[in-house]
């Protein structure tokens, strides 16, 4: 048992291993990379990070992969409140079902959708804006936040809204003055998850955007397949997209395994 | 929680209705659509009844894509649950090491998926990679554009890297609901580690374990970005797994009918494995 801490620290070694491999590519020349295999870089360089944040092309696919991100949280996490309110609070007719539908729409392979998709919101004229990807991504976020939120309202004691009505308070103001409150940290765990789900997922988000509101990762991938082969670019957009991931990640790092614990994600 | 019978939380549920049946209706009664009609360009639809049903069913190519597609989930969960489970019970309970834990294994699941598939492949490259040149300088001919068993290894590896930290972080959360009393009951006990484990901690996160299994499943069976991007479902076919097949199937050779009938198929097996699980779930939470 004394060896213990051997098991995380080779698992989290193995996890480090292609990262480490990607920001040494990052740091290299297209010479060094294709001259040969070394371990770190020989001759240290920033080109690739400085042409990508200072080339239009690349820096646009950052704003728009935030910009979609962020509606799309914005948008979840604001329709699923009081909807999970609901769940966890009311039966009403036909809502075990309902439950059980929203579920399996965060199970439907993305692939199934595509098509269609591209051709649904080519109709209503969105295509190709962050809003498509935004709206689209609510298919599986929406049904992810409330099954989330709906865990997390079920452990505020429900004489807490039955003394407030008693106090006075309408249904609205209570929501947000008491009860958003209460349940503060399961908000965020919640935006913290629909953040993570539309920023990673990309086979609808490149099937529904062309070139202004293109994704960052594939921007990439467009320029590895055309412009040959810059890897160094490519490890250094990579990295890049890390980042937000970490910064995120970093902020609510206490709240997820709360989350977790639910046993909700 | 007992609940008060409530027709108007309709209305609290409704605009969730309408954001989700327009994305998940309208697209699923156009796949529909295709999928029992015949068209010869310029948008002329005949009726076809089943024919897309009956040759999807009857290709050879698709029992291939879902014989892979079995093979490579049922690899997965083999060995990620154990794998996740094993670092769970040997990562620290308390103290500052457990947010560097958390942080740094959380890393992978918030990578973009096609990122994870150009950073595997950079990894993996026989000529520059790390993982690629080790392999060949330790003896192992390795090419994973060359060889399907190489090809299926690196995507299995590469799947257990990036979604083995979910299982961890689900074990560790069920993990740390079990208090401290019941592993000082278990000492006064002395109690061997193994039926620590068995009485104790196992039913414990019996919970968290069968959402891990859903999850892990569901996603592999969805698994498309990362393999097409290290792979592209070569060499040959060796790695077209299921979501693979139908969008090349779709718009790689734009046969609308058999791509649309094989969606239909997949969506409803993914529909019952689901049932089948949630059914299992609930049941355990009333018990």
């Amino acid at each position: 048992m004394r060896a213990r801490w051997l098991v995380p620290t080779l698992y989290i070694i193995f996890l480090m291993l292609p990262i480490y491999w990607l920001l040494n590519m990052s740091f290299k020349t297209t010479n060094e990379i294709l001259g040969g295999f070394s371990f770190y870089p020989h001759r240290f360089t920033t080109t690739s990070y400085v042409e990508i944040l200072t080339n239009p092309v690349w820096y646009n696919g950052y704003i728009s992969s935030i910009s979609y991100v962020i509606i799309n949280t914005v948008i979840s996490v604001a329709v699923a409140l009081p909807a999970a309110y609901a769940f966890s609070r009311y039966r009403f007719l036909g809502d075990k079902h309902l439950f059980f539908w929203l579920l399996t729409n965060r199970m439907a392979p993305p692939a199934v959708f595509a098509l269609p998709f591209y051709q649904l919101y080519s109709a209503i004229g969105l295509f190709d804006t962050p809003w498509a990807v935004a709206l689209a991504h609510c298919l599986f976020n929406i049904p992810l936040a409330v099954w989330i939120l709906e865990g997390f309202m079920s452990g505020v004691p429900k004489e807490i809204d039955e003394t407030a009505y008693i106090d006075g308070y309408s249904w609205p103001r209570f929501f947000v003055k008491i009860f958003m409150p209460l349940i503060a940290s399961g908000i965020g765990v919640t935006a913290f998850f629909c953040f993570m789900f539309s920023w990673v997922e990309m086979l609808l988000a490149k099937s529904l955007t062309a070139v202004a509101a293109k994704p960052i990762a594939a921007v990439m991938t467009r320029t590895a397949s055309t412009s040959g082969y810059e890897l160094g670019l490519l490890a250094a957009a990579g990295v890049l997209t890390i980042v937000p991931g970490a910064l995120v990640i970093y902020f609510v790092r206490n709240y997820i395994a709360k989350g977790f614990a639910l046993g909700r994600v | 929680m007992n609940k008060t019978w409530n027709n108007r939380a309709w209305l609290m549920v409704l605009p969730v209705l309408l954001l989700v049946a327009f994305n998940a209706i309208i697209p699923l009664m156009t796949v529909v659509n295709y999928s029992v009609q015949e068209t010869f360009g310029n948008n002329l639809f005949f009726f076809e009844g089943v024919k897309w049903y009956q040759e999807v069913l009857n290709s050879p190519r698709f029992h291939a894509a879902l014989g892979r597609q079995f093979a490579f989930t049922a690899m997965i969960l083999l060995i990620e649950i154990p794998l996740g489970v094993a670092v769970a019970l040997a990562m620290p309970r308390s103290g500052p090491w457990v947010s560097v834990c958390l942080v740094l294994m959380a890393l992978p699941l918030l990578i973009p998926w096609n990122v994870v598939g150009a950073m595997w492949n950079i990894f993996a490259l026989p000529d520059i990679g790390l993982l690629g040149y080790g392999l060949n300088a330790a003896g192992i001919e390795y090419n994973f554009t060359r060889q399907p068993a190489a090809a299926w290894f690196t995507v299995v590896l590469m799947d257990v890297w990036h979604w083995t930290s979910l299982v961890v972080l689900l074990a560790y959360a069920g993990l740390r609901s079990i208090p401290d009393a019941y592993y000082q009951a278990a000492r006064i006990d002395s109690a061997s580690a193994w039926s620590v484990f068995r009485f104790i901690q196992l039913p414990k996160m019996r919970r968290v374990l069968t959402i891990a299994v859903l999850l892990r499943f569901m996603d592999s069976f969805m698994v498309y970005t990362e393999p097409f991007v290290l792979t592209g479902g070569g060499p040959g076919n060796a790695t077209t797994f299921l979501s693979i097949d139908l969008v090349k199937a779709a718009l790689g050779e734009f046969n609308l009918g058999i791509a649309a009938a094989m969606s239909i198929i997949y969506f409803l097996m993914t529909l019952l494995v689901c049932w089948v699980f949630y059914t299992l779930m609930t049941k355990g939470e009333e018990q």
